[in-house]
């Protein structure tokens, strides 16, 4: 029944909102399906499934044999989307009683098959599943499944539903291939550990916390190293007779949509630093180095106009050394060392920042202004490289928030828990007599102020547009945010990164809000800065 | 040669009207004398002189509207029970719509109409089932009347709610519905597949559920959702309309699974508007199949098309033979629409 069954988890998936919920319903996938099947659905989610697909045409084809032409035209145009309009439309009336396929079996038969066979089968298959399977079964062998769940994601349910630290599945999880049979009977206890020897692997990264008042009073500087926070993404760099390899943050394999970084990493270790793009040794803003980011194919020209770098900050192995149990001073003497010796072009360290008091250290973090730098990094000497997110050996200290008093414009229900409230705001700043957009927030609020804001959003709307609600132009945001950027996004012209909703100004008239010259001062101070 | 309905039965203004009758079928505003199909607000108004229905339909729409507003008289006609206006037979034949709810079977002169209002051919533990009847002219709604909408066994769907509440026992299940009809249908099938728990009902269901109890149609217990404290909620199944499912109303709701039960959801985009998070498949409405299947069995050699898609559907008559012409009544589909 795997089609059927994973035709149900996909709609259930799309369908749910949280992340919870959808945890839940991948667990279940994982507890109730047969190898292979499960593990061919668990490479579908972690966007690992490589097969020989076929065309969308050829299934216009089938279906154009099967139906009248005026109703599909009428279907499809009604549908809107051509899978979900095939699927709907399959005629039932040559149904089989053929058991449904499995998803290896899919898999496995459309690799072995030659050109000529694929049409015949993949109309058997049709004729034996219903209109959900069908669906499923055209998204798959097409490769265009969309799945609402990212890998990250299927690896913590599986990691709940084995009861394993999902930094252990990170550990071996480059080492295993679909159906990921030695995976699941590890999980299941019934195998060893899969061995990645060889294997380029993804080691989790040490995380941060934020780090909070009450915490800076406890902290002795002499314990403590700084590093600046750099505005661009965690990068792992493995390299090493196995391979090489650029990982985000989450162990997503970035490495296509950036050959330059990986043709430098001529050397073997596993370093940890951020990515940016850097022109003549400046580091750009981040809105740069989106452009980079989720391409399948680079051109030459976004190599040139958009030249990435790694700042490198932690030294995991150097060759087959592990140097995690390291304490962080001892790792930065071996990182310094070693890019001294390795010299990889495109890399470059990241400063340790001299202080001799916490005082000092606070003075220079208030006044770093420059874009590409968030705030402070603080990481304790002693400290060895802890996966995960370990309270206390490392702090994140960002720059104090700016702000701009915005006026509400629009709002919008949330989703899941939030559905029945207005929770995601658009807001404005003044251009002339003007309100322009500058900015969308959902979060920074209290429940209660949530609950405040719905109810002044339906008691002052001027306008509906489905979901959204367009208010009267009264009330006062004050938003928070870590930089302004320039931006077609909105009409401003401008956009902020993480902005939210930092207090509500019922005080303060619409009148008096800021205006875009204000967001153009931001702008001009950080690229000065 | 009998007289062809259409020079009897016309289209006018306040909707079809039976000329040599007097009366119409389901008119859109208040008329001298009125054929109701079944008590959904767009085919039952208010404000008629004299109204005549099956006496099921006539008991929702005095619920519904008031004694003083469902006709200043009233007058019931059981199923297959005829009467003759003014020398036009009339009789009412089952639509498995909803409870009361009755094709209207006219004759005139030996010719024959059938007007079907809203029918479907499916399962429906709250009515009697529709039973085709032959003739010249048969007049149809085409709500679905595109080869896309294929409905599902409803048990199929209820099957899959059941699957969601064991994967989230937690969770409040609560499902969009119509007040009139698809609640009671629900409760209906859910009692079938061993659903016995007490199932929490919005107060906009509550009148509409009692009558069809009143009526002989057996729902099991119902409790009022409205006073009921979060954690006794979890884990049941909850009714109420559909606009309350998503809205402010549901935060009385432990995490709920927001459903939907409509024949729309057979198509993800529609499903995907308002926040629903399991789509059912369940419809009052004859999907494409049966209305094809229902045109071609009642032998007509002519369809009427009242509200719907009736292109695709003119254009598949035509395939098979049967001339269909669309009527384009106004004011059609707005409650049940679904």
């Amino acid at each position: 029944m795997s089609v059927p069954a994973f035709a149900e988890l996909l709609e259930r998936l799309l369908f749910t909102p949280g992340r919870n919920g959808k945890v839940a319903l991948i667990r279940q996938w994982f507890a109730t399906q047969p190898d292979p099947d499960r593990g061919i659905g668990l490479a579908a989610l972690a966007g690992e499934l490589n097969f020989r697909t076929a065309k969308p045409a050829l299934l216009r084809e089938l279906i154009a044999t099967r139906t009248d032409p005026v109703l599909f035209a009428m279907s499809y145009d009604y549908v809107g989307d051509l899978a979900e309009t095939i699927a709907l439309l399959w005629p039932e009336d040559a149904r089989s009683n053929a058991p449904p396929p499995g998803l290896a079996e899919v898999v496995r038969t459309l690799d072995g098959a030659g050109r000529g066979e694929v049409p015949a089968i993949i109309a058997a298959w049709l004729d034996a599943l219903d209109s959900g399977a069908r669906l499923a079964l055209i998204k798959l062998v097409t490769g265009g499944l969309r799945v609402g769940a990212s890998a990250r994601l299927a690896k913590v349910a599986l990691a709940e539903w084995a009861g394993q630290e999902v930094g252990e599945i990170e550990e071996v999880w480059h080492g295993v291939r679909p159906p990921y049979l030695p995976l699941f009977a590890w999980l299941e206890g019934k195998g060893p550990r899969p061995d990645p020897a060889g294997q380029p692997i993804f080691r989790p990264l040490m995380l941060a916390h934020p780090l909070e008042a009450k915490d800076f009073e406890a902290l002795h500087a002499p314990d403590w190293r700084a590093e600046w926070k750099w505005d661009g993404i965690r990068v792992q760099l493995t390299a090493g007779p196995g391979g090489r390899r650029l990982w985000s943050r989450s162990g997503e394999d970035i490495s296509g949509s950036f050959p330059e970084i990986i043709a430098a990493m001529d050397f073997h270790a596993v370093a940890d630093g951020e990515l940016l793009v850097v022109r003549d040794g400046e580091v750009a803003p981040f809105a740069d180095l989106q452009q980079r980011l989720n391409r399948k194919t680079v051109t030459a020209k976004m190599l040139k106009e958009f030249p990435a770098a790694v700042r490198l900050y932690d030294l995991l192995f150097e060759g087959e050394d592990d140097l995690r149990p390291l304490p962080f001073d001892a790792r930065r003497a071996r990182l310094e060392a070693w890019h001294e010796r390795a010299r990889p072009p495109l890399t470059s360290l990241s400063p340790l920042i001299g202080f001799g008091s916490m005082q000092e250290l606070a003075a220079i973090r208030d006044g770093a202004r420059a874009a590409a730098i968030e705030g402070l990094m603080l990481k304790r000497g002693d400290s060895p490289y802890t996966p995960g997110r370990v309270k206390g050996p490392w702090w994140k200290w960002k720059r104090d928030p700016l702000t701009l008093d915005c006026v509400l414009m629009y709002a919008q229900r949330g989703h899941g828990k939030r559905s029945s409230f207005y929770s995601d705001f658009t807001f404005g700043v003044w251009r002339g007599d003007e309100l322009v957009p500058v900015g969308k927030a959902y979060s920074g609020y209290t429940d209660e102020e949530l609950v405040w804001l719905d109810k002044w959003i339906r008691d002052h709307t001027t306008a509906r547009f489905g979901p959204v609600r367009e208010v009267e132009r009264h009330l006062v945001l004050e938003v928070a945010f870590d930089a302004a950027q320039r931006s077609t996004r909105h009409k401003s012209g401008y956009a902020l990164r993480f902005p939210r909703i930092a207090r509500i100004r019922r005080d303060k008239p619409a009148a008096e809000a800021d205006r875009v010259e204000a967001v153009e001062a931001i702008v001009a101070g950080s690229l000065a800065g | 040669m009998p007289p062809h309905p259409e020079t009897w039965l016309r289209v006018t203004e306040a909707g079809l009207y039976c000329e040599p009758g007097g009366f119409f079928v389901d008119p859109t505003r208040p008329v001298d004398r009125a054929i109701i199909t079944h008590g959904h607000s767009d085919h039952a108004r208010p404000g008629h002189a004299h109204v005549l229905a099956t006496p099921e339909t006539l008991a929702i729409m005095r619920e519904r509207m008031g004694e003083d507003r469902a006709g200043t008289t009233q007058q019931a006609l059981g199923y297959g029970e005829a009467l003759t206006v003014n020398g036009v037979r009339v009789w009412l034949r089952p639509a498995g719509h909803v409870l009361g709810s009755a094709q209207v079977c006219l004759e005139w002169q030996g010719s024959r109409a059938v007007v079907s209002g809203d029918y479907k051919r499916r399962h429906d533990p709250t009515c009697p089932p529709f039973e085709p009847e032959r003739c010249d002219v048969f007049v149809t709604e085409a709500t679905f009347a595109l080869p896309v909408f294929r409905h599902p066994p409803a048990a199929q769907e209820i099957g899959r709610l059941l699957a969601s509440l064991a994967l989230f026992p937690d969770r409040t299940h609560v499902i969009g519905c119509y007040a009139l009809g698809k609640a009671q249908r629900l409760i209906a099938l859910l009692r079938e597949a061993g659903w016995d728990a007490p199932i929490p009902i919005h107060g906009a269901l509550q009148r509409l559920c009692t009558l069809y109890e009143t009526l002989g149609v057996p729902l099991g217990p119902l409790v009022p959702a409205t006073v009921a404290t979060k954690d006794k909620l979890a884990g049941t199944i909850v009714l109420a309309p559909p606009s309350a499912i998503a809205d402010r109303w549901a935060r009385r709701l432990n995490d709920p699974v927001p459903c939907l039960a409509s024949g729309w959801m057979r198509v993800r985009q529609r499903a995907k508007q308002g926040g629903v998070e399991l789509p059912m498949v369940i419809s009052d409405h004859a999907d494409w199949p049966e209305l094809l299947e229902t045109c071609t069995e009642v032998e007509a050699s002519e369809v009427w098309i009242t509200h719907g898609r009736e292109e695709a559907l003119i254009h598949a008559l035509g395939q098979q033979g049967i001339r269909g012409r669309a009527l384009h009544l106004v004011g059609r589909g707005e409650e049940d629409a679904e």
